[in-house]
């Protein structure tokens, strides 16, 4: 790999290096802050009466005696809150979309089960939920259409009267002329794809504490959110306080995976209330309520067609998606986030000219989707990647041979996809090449066949993607969309005691940023890495941040970091020069430690800032300069990251359970800075991937009732049924982006279902069984067992 | 249903005698009543494990047990397994191996562990794998955990 820049090469780097955690010592000794863990005086409890109705009128709410339970401070429905806030309309500029409003509390009818509709405040959470018991809520049932099926006919109960329908999102990527490609093509291949409704499910629910200052006038929210810039913003404009009388922090929050990404009810309820009432309030939900009403994930019908030609190689691929996205249009992203990015992300990582992707996105009664760890491309991936099998088994070829030969090659980039997306320089190629070779693939062939021989279901599968990570402000992830994901901003300063504080807008929620942050600072500065402070997940620290998603942080939050650290350190220098009585570009900075090259003279960076700031004269006045700098970062177009996963899984024939065996990952998320923590990245997000495989589903009935409202139902991975995974890093160059950092989060949920699909339709081969829709439980595998050997009978 | 009952318990080494309604949970009370949020608090019907402590030597689901019920009990926090300055062993391991994200699990995972170490043989991953199977993490996909517990199960040696 080519130096980065070689001023910076000369230095001993932190970035790179396996460095253990600033975050950990106060999360491991239980002296981290979460939300629920404040509880300042004066503290009022919220507790919510929800919805038990998928689509109803409110004809009238009875508080009975709630009012008489000890404690009771106040109850609220839609109506007494009415002219305390204006909702939040997720905007965008598609053609017939309807921006659906965005209330705390539901407004003369309720869309799904678990809105939010009556608020109890009281003296303490136990209090609040007796006053529940006793509240009633009669309702006038209104027809529903819980499918999406069902919701995007014609004549289908409409959810949003105001909409004049439940399609509210209709857009089609084209290029070419894909009929005739498939028309013509030596092999077609096509499937009706679906991963099922999933919830991100951190282990800390969603939690919010707000206060109001009656002194300045001004609210505060302690939010379990991982985008408090976007939540401040539009709190600021429902609230009509301007932005220096908002401020949203995020202090330490228990995960997020996309669930804590958008505005929630709750999270302006606790708001409203605390402004109201002038003392702090505090929601805080309980594992059934974010079960039943955080935003949730996939829930597409893929219908796809891939053409192919005798050699494999790709020809066109049509494909028609219809996308569940609950009751509202999700604030901000809107409700198009997921099922959009399934048709821009179909054609994969491959050189194909023919595409049309047609996508609709329907309004149901049932929680929103929102933005999920991968976001769109683990229903893509799933969808293109069994194509690809199953055009490989059509021809009688091997499935990594048939990706060999459509992947984009280096010689190719940029390349654009029939979508439009550009992928630039990432190594597509060799992340199929290394996964093969970390493996062994052809041993890994003979044990399967072996086992094969025996009678055993056993099989491999393979799934390469690529994705856009760190991305700048040319794409807006919808059109139109209210905010702006394309910049963030570090503010840096240097105090007289030589302390370093590096503020950003990004909001870390368990992916380390105060440690990769704090390498690249310290890299950069030339200071110690344990005198630097990264503060994070606060409004108040920069004029614009938005917070951390869409793998965005270490390539925005550390190309600002990159820039900023350098104009600080410039000024460092000119005062260290200054004092020395050397010419500047004599000095270089490392560990603290400023010093002459020519004379081996040292200054100390604490010496530097206390002659800069407490020293009256030391440095004249005209060129005294404070040390501090505030860049922002636009990578404009933004990165592309890639990867290739392997699965090796068993069927057992008598209980059709599945157990990974092998999995492996060769990913490319260009140069590191921390690889403990990257490698913790891909073990989560592939654990999170097997989770959906396998595992994970929220389910519905057709009344529109949850089914899966405890742990006991909606089942994730634990540790006895992960494997090992083998991870090999490809770290290819990034030339166009400061730092060279490609983002890396959200991968592991991207490859793993479609391998583990590929792999259980593998293993099931002899039966001719192609596995269409996750997660592949035992109940699904029995019924397709079933029906393949009754087939086979027939 | 608003009973009140008197308890006396030793938490970390120190005696506390209070009043407390008999509904009150453990989690709860140790979360509110004395301000150890070190415990948290995840599903509330105890299938995560987030909520784990130490009742008279072993582990417990804080979330499923009354406060009334830990009258005499002597009781084990994450607060009392080390400070950030001077971190336990299991701490240690955790911090070296990378065992923990976002940190909200992970002081039910550091009690479970304690109590496997001191009672289970722990000599193979699988072994490892299915102690940890009763408490949920999010972020970590287990590997890192699993290579702590293997780590702090070898230095301990076999069960005497």
């Amino acid at each position: 790999m080519t130096a980065f820049d070689a001023s910076v090469e000369m230095r001993p780097r932190l970035v790179g290096q396996r460095i253990k955690r600033t975050e950990d010592p106060r999360l491991l000794t239980g002296s981290g802050r979460y939300v629920d863990d404040m509880a300042p005086q004066g503290l009022l409890h919220v507790a919510v009466l929800r919805s038990d109705q998928p689509h109803a009128r409110i004809r009238s709410i009875d508080v009975g005696e709630a009012f008489a339970v000890p404690g009771v401070v106040a109850i609220f429905d839609a109506g007494d809150i009415a002219g305390d806030f204006k909702p939040a309309i997720p905007t965008s500029r598609m053609k017939g979309y309807y921006a659906t409003p965005f209330r705390p509390l539901a407004e003369g009818k309720v869309r799904y089960v678990g809105e939010p509709v009556v608020a109890v405040v009281a003296e303490s959470r136990y209090a609040a939920e007796d006053a529940l018991e006793l509240i009633s809520i009669d309702y006038e049932p209104l027809p529903v259409a819980v499918s999406k099926d069902d919701a995007a006919m014609d004549d289908a109960p409409l959810l949003h009267d105001e909409a004049g329908t439940n399609v509210i999102i209709s857009r089609t990527f084209a290029r070419g002329d894909v009929d005739a490609a498939i028309a013509a093509a030596a092999v077609v291949v096509k499937g009706r794809f679906r991963m099922t409704r999933k919830t991100p499910m951190p282990m800390e629910t969603r939690s919010y504490l707000a206060e109001w200052d009656r002194r300045r006038q001004a609210l505060t929210l302690h939010s379990s959110t991982n985008i408090p810039g976007i939540i401040c913003d539009v709190l600021g404009s429902c609230l009509d306080l301007p932005g220096n009388r908002v401020r949203v922090v995020a202090p330490d929050v228990g995960g997020s995976f996309g669930g804590k990404g958008s505005l929630n009810h709750e999270e302006m309820l606790v708001c409203v209330l605390a402004r109201k009432l002038e003392r702090p309030v505090k929601f805080v939900a309980d594992r059934m309520e974010d079960l039943t009403a955080m935003s949730q994930a996939f829930d597409e019908t893929i219908e796809a067609e891939l053409a192919v030609d005798a050699d494999g190689r790709l020809l066109g691929l049509r494909a028609d998606v219809i996308g569940d996205i609950g009751a509202y249009s999700i604030y901000p992203w809107t409700g198009a986030l997921e099922p959009v990015q399934v048709v821009s992300f179909l054609p994969g990582p491959y050189r194909m000219e023919h595409y049309r992707g047609r996508v609709r996105g329907v309004l149901t009664p049932k929680p929103p989707t929102g933005p999920y760890r991968g976001v769109g491309r683990p229903s893509s991936t799933f969808a293109m990647e069994r194509l690809m099998d199953m055009a490989a088994r059509k021809l009688g070829m091997d499935p990594s041979e048939i990706r060999r030969r459509n992947l984009v090659t280096a010689e190719e980039f940029p390349y654009r996809t029939g979508s439009g997306i550009i992928w630039d320089r990432s190594a597509f190629q060799e992340c199929l090449q290394g996964v093969c070779e970390l493996v062994d693939y052809p041993a890994l062939l003979r044990q399967r066949d072996a086992a094969r021989a025996e009678g055993r279901w056993v099989g491999i599968g393979l799934a390469s993607y690529a994705e856009l990570t760190g991305i700048g402000s040319r794409i807006a992830v919808a059109p139109g969309m209210p905010i702006n994901t394309g910049t963030e901003t570090a503010s840096i300063r240097i105090d007289a005691t030589g302390a370093v504080t590096a503020a950003f807008g990004i909001s870390s929620h368990g992916q380390g940023l105060e440690t990769t942050l704090a390498q690249v600072v310290a890299d950069e500065l030339g200071c110690r890495m344990e005198d630097i402070e990264i503060q994070h997940g606060d409004s108040a620290l920069v004029p614009m941040g938005t917070g951390t998603y869409a793998s965005r942080s270490a390539v925005l939050g550390g190309g600002a970091a990159t820039k900023t650290a350098r104009v600080v350190k410039a000024k460092v220098l000119k005062a260290a020069a200054f004092l020395m009585d050397v010419p500047v570009d004599d000095l270089e900075a490392e560990g603290g430690i400023i010093r002459a090259r020519s004379s081996n003279a040292t200054m100390t960076f604490r010496e530097v800032a206390h002659a800069v700031y407490a020293q009256m004269g030391r440095i004249p006045h005209e060129q005294r300069e404070d040390l501090v700098g505030s860049e922002s970062y636009d990578p404009y177009l933004g990165t592309a990251c890639a990867s290739t996963h392997l699965a090796m899984v068993e069927v057992d024939p008598a209980t059709f359970a599945v157990t990974v065996k092998r999995f492996a990952v060769a990913e490319d998320c260009g140069r590191i800075i921390n690889p403990l923590i990257v490698d913790g990245q891909v073990h989560g997000a592939v654990a999170q991937g097997i989770g959906a495989a396998l595992l994970e589903e929220v389910v519905h009935d057709e009344g529109g009732q949850l089914l899966t409202a405890s742990l006991a139902d909606y089942l994730v991975p634990i540790a006895s049924t992960m494997p090992e995974i083998e991870i090999l890093h490809v770290e290819a160059d990034l030339p166009n982006n400061i730092g060279g950092f490609r983002g890396m989060g959200e991968g592991g949920t991207i490859g793993a279902p479609a391998a583990i699909a590929n792999a259980v339709s593998d293993a099931l081969a002899p039966l001719g069984i192609e596995v269409d829709t996750l997660p592949v439980t035992p109940d699904r595998l029995f019924r397709l067992v079933q029906a393949a050997r009754g087939s086979a009978r027939l | 249903m608003q009973d009140q009952a008197t308890i006396t318990l030793t938490i970390n080494g120190l005696t506390y005698t209070r009043a407390v309604d008999a509904r009150l949970l453990l989690s709860d009370f140790l979360r509110h009543e004395l301000g150890l949020t070190g415990t948290h608090v995840g599903c509330e019907h105890g299938v995560c494990g987030a909520c784990t402590i130490l009742m008279d030597g072993r582990s417990a689901r804080s979330c499923l047990t009354l406060a009334i019920q830990a009258d005499g009990a002597t009781i084990e926090t994450v607060e009392g397994l080390g400070r950030m300055s001077d971190l336990g062993r299991v701490q240690q391991a955790f911090r070296e191996h990378h065992g923990l994200q976002c940190g909200f699990c992970t002081p039910g995972f550091l009690m479970t562990i304690t109590d496997m170490l001191r009672h289970h043989p722990l000599e193979t991953d699988d072994a490892i794998r299915e102690a940890l199977s009763g408490n949920i993490c999010r972020c970590t996909g287990y590997q890192h955990i699993v290579d702590a517990v293997r780590e702090l199960a070898r230095e301990r040696g076999p069960l005497t």
